[in-house]
Parts: C-alpha cells; structure tokens; sequence
C-alpha cells in the first residue's frame, strides 16, 4: 500500500512496558502493519527518526541524550505523543527529584550494600544526568497525551485508528487511567 | 416568588438556607468538588464547583441558592476551567498514581478522569513533601495533600477532637497536626475516627488494609464520580 504513515518510537526514562504494552495488540499489529511502517523504533534497527507522521515517546527526560532524542522526535514527527505516566509527570523515575543527584549517585555506586570496586560512572559516552526527571511536554511541544502506567493496548489501538481514519483522537472514560 | 432556580437550563427547587451545591445534589445534579463533603461546613477553596450565577463566577458549594438564580454549571468554559484547576493540583504536589495505594479509589484521580484530563499541562512543582508514618495505624503523606480542610474539619465537627489545621500561607501551606512533636502518633488521633478516612486522596491512608481491593476493581474503575457522589450524597441533602 502506498503512503503509509510512518511511525516512531523511543523510550527514554521509561522501562519499555508501554512498549510492551503497545505489542499488547496482539494479531492486530498485522492489520496495523499494512496501514504504517516503522521507523526508528526498538523493533527496526534505524538509529534516527526521519520525516516521520507519528512519534510515540515512552518515559520522562532524566539525561542529555534523552534530550537530544525527544529534540530530534520533535524535528521529524509530525504529530509527537506522550505515552505514559513518566512522560506525562516524570513518573516512578521522578521520585529521585527530591533526592540531591550526588546522594542518589553515591548511594548507588559508591555506598550501596553489595557495591565492589566502588566508583562513579564518568566515561565520556555515557549521557549526563539531568539534575531532575521532568516530563516531555516541559522540553518540546507534545500533540497528544496516552496516560497510564503503561496505557492499555485499546488505548494504543484506539488512539493510532482514530488518526489513522482521520478522526480527532478520544479515549473514553474507561480507558483513561493514571495507573 | 416560588423557590426555585435553574441550573443548566433545567428547573430545579430549593429549600431556604440551602447553598446551590446542597439544591443541585438534591435533585440529582452533579456538581464537581473535592473539599465539599454534605456532613461538614462548607470550605469553598478547591474551586473545582466553581459556578456562573447570573454571569458572575461563585462556588456552589458557598453560594446561597436564591429564587430566579440562573446557574451555569455543565458549560464547555467551565469544564475547562475545571480541568485547569484539578492539572495545578496535580502540579502543585507529587501525585505518582501507579505507586499510590489510594489509586481507583481517589476523588483527586476520579475528577480528573471525569474531566478527561489526560495531561498536567503545567510545568510540574516536584516540591519536596515529607511522609509521617509515625502513628501505629494511620499515615499521612504530605506529597498527596490538597489542602481541601476534609481532615480538619472531620475532626472538629464529627470526632470532637482537633488533631489536624492548615498552616502557613500560599505556596507555603501545608497540613499540621496538633502535638508538640508535629508528629501523628502524639495526637489523640484514633484509627475509627471520621477524620481518618475522609481524605479524598492518598494523603491520609489507614495503614495495613493497602491493596485488599486490587486495581481495575476499585471504586472509579467501572463508574464515574458524578454517579458514586451522587449516590453517596443525595440522600443527605434531600432529607
């Protein structure tokens, strides 16, 4: 089929259940698979997104790269959506945000029981950490908002047939969830 | 002239004395609200009822209902304004849904959910809030508190006791409690008291009964707040 919509995905601070949860459509990727094709996403191997229609980004902002990542989303991705809880108000990564960075740092490489030879990461591939997860929407503008931690594969389903059939998205009251 | 006002278009009846809050429920009609609660004085501060009557903006929870009044409530601007106002006290706290044991069963999270709030939109607060869980069978955490006077007022006016005040100014109010040590387990705080569960978020939570009801089974999971309010609240006010 000709001009299929081309979709993106990435997950940042998030732990890829949404991604999971996604995959959650079960037989219905097939019918999906005829209508879009993936770009850079966990499940191709294409290292950045490129004249996308979609963007589904998973998880909060808690480095630079995760930055840079949600920036080169926002250039490609025509319509960028926020899925789940931590890209919607950090979530679960969020609750290190009142714990001073150096502490969590030092509880974990440093201080933490079962810790051997002692050190914190500095290696200059390694991202920076933010000193706070903040949600996508206070980085770049977000179109669309998937709540739930991870949203149902009806949301999914329901939110990618409404665009797809040109409709504005609606999620019924059943499928709106925080949790 | 007969007492009687009109809510939405649809005429409805009032007794004398009653605010518009109290008529509306009455007579089935929902009004959103978290710090309104039919047993107690009303609070007027959470501003999710808030309402036009005769074009002026008044919360219907304060408000005198009046003979002739004409009350917006169920509007396009006044489902966003609510929405607006239920996303700041998102932001204004720290209010992690999936590892809060409350979550299905919140007002806060049910009023969103009726108002299809899918976002904060506000840049987010993250204030630094801090957990008491101090007393042997009740715990507050501070981080879910939305200072809606519930707790405060259940304890004065059903308990008879005075365990809980706001204190503290604008963005520095928070919620006390009355020892010396500012810690729970100091007061006379009971775990059967009124003002031990009527804390419409997880601020206030009885310790040990924690996710007896598993999520997808709880309270707003199948049904909507303005159903469950009404069902809970009608009664009083009709009698």
């Amino acid at each position: 089929m000709a001009n299929k919509l081309r979709i993106a995905t990435t997950s940042l601070a998030g732990c890829f259940g949404c991604h999971m949860s996604f995959l959650d459509i079960d037989e219905r990727i097939i019918a999906l698979a005829d209508l879009v094709e993936f770009d850079r996403s966990p499940i191709t191997d294409i290292e950045h997104a490129s004249n996308c229609d979609i963007g589904l980004i998973e998880g909060g902002v808690c480095n630079s790269e995760n930055v840079h990542v949600l920036r080169e989303f926002r250039k490609n991705c025509k319509i960028l959506v926020a899925v789940g809880a931590c890209a919607i108000n950090g979530g679960l990564p969020a609750m290190r945000n009142f714990i001073p960075l150096e502490e969590c740092l030092n509880e974990a490489y440093l201080d933490g029981i079962g810790v051997e030879n002692p050190q914190i990461p500095s290696d200059i591939e390694l991202p920076l950490l933010l000193d706070q997860v903040r949600p996508l929407h206070e980085v770049v503008k977000i179109d669309y908002f998937l709540p739930g931690c991870p949203p149902s594969a009806e949301v999914f389903w329901t939110f990618l047939t409404d665009l797809l059939e040109g409709r504005q998205p609606v999620l019924e009251y059943g499928l709106v969830h925080f949790d | 002239m007969s007492n009687t006002l009109t809510i939405d278009g649809n005429t409805i009846p009032f007794t004398d004395g009653q605010t518009i809050m109290q008529a509306a429920t009455a007579t089935g009609v929902y009004i959103p609200h978290l710090c309104h609660h039919p047993e107690f004085t009303p609070h007027g501060s959470c501003k999710l009822c808030t309402v036009k009557v005769n074009g002026r903006i008044c919360s219907a929870c304060t408000f005198p209902a009046m003979a002739g009044q004409n009350v917006l409530s169920n509007t396009q601007e006044l489902t966003a304004d609510r929405k607006k106002i239920t996303q700041m006290l998102f932001v204004e706290g720290n209010h992690f849904c999936p590892s809060c044991e409350k979550t299905g069963n919140c007002q806060l999270q049910a009023v969103a959910y009726h108002l299809n709030m899918l976002d904060d939109h506000y840049p987010l607060f993250y204030p630094q809030r801090a957990v008491d869980a101090s007393h042997h069978e009740v715990l507050i955490d501070h981080n879910r508190c939305i200072f809606c006077t519930l707790c405060v007022r259940a304890s004065q006016q059903t308990d008879g006791k005075n365990v809980f005040a706001i204190s503290g100014r604008g963005i520095n109010k928070h919620l006390i409690v009355n020892a010396d040590s500012g810690l729970l387990k100091d007061t006379d705080l009971a775990a059967s008291d009124r003002a031990a569960h009527i804390c419409p978020t997880g601020a206030i939570l009885i310790k040990h009964t924690a996710y007896q009801v598993p999520i997808g089974q709880r309270l707003y999971d199948h049904q909507q707040i303005d159903q469950v309010s009404l069902a809970q609240e009608q009664t009083p006010h009709g009698e």
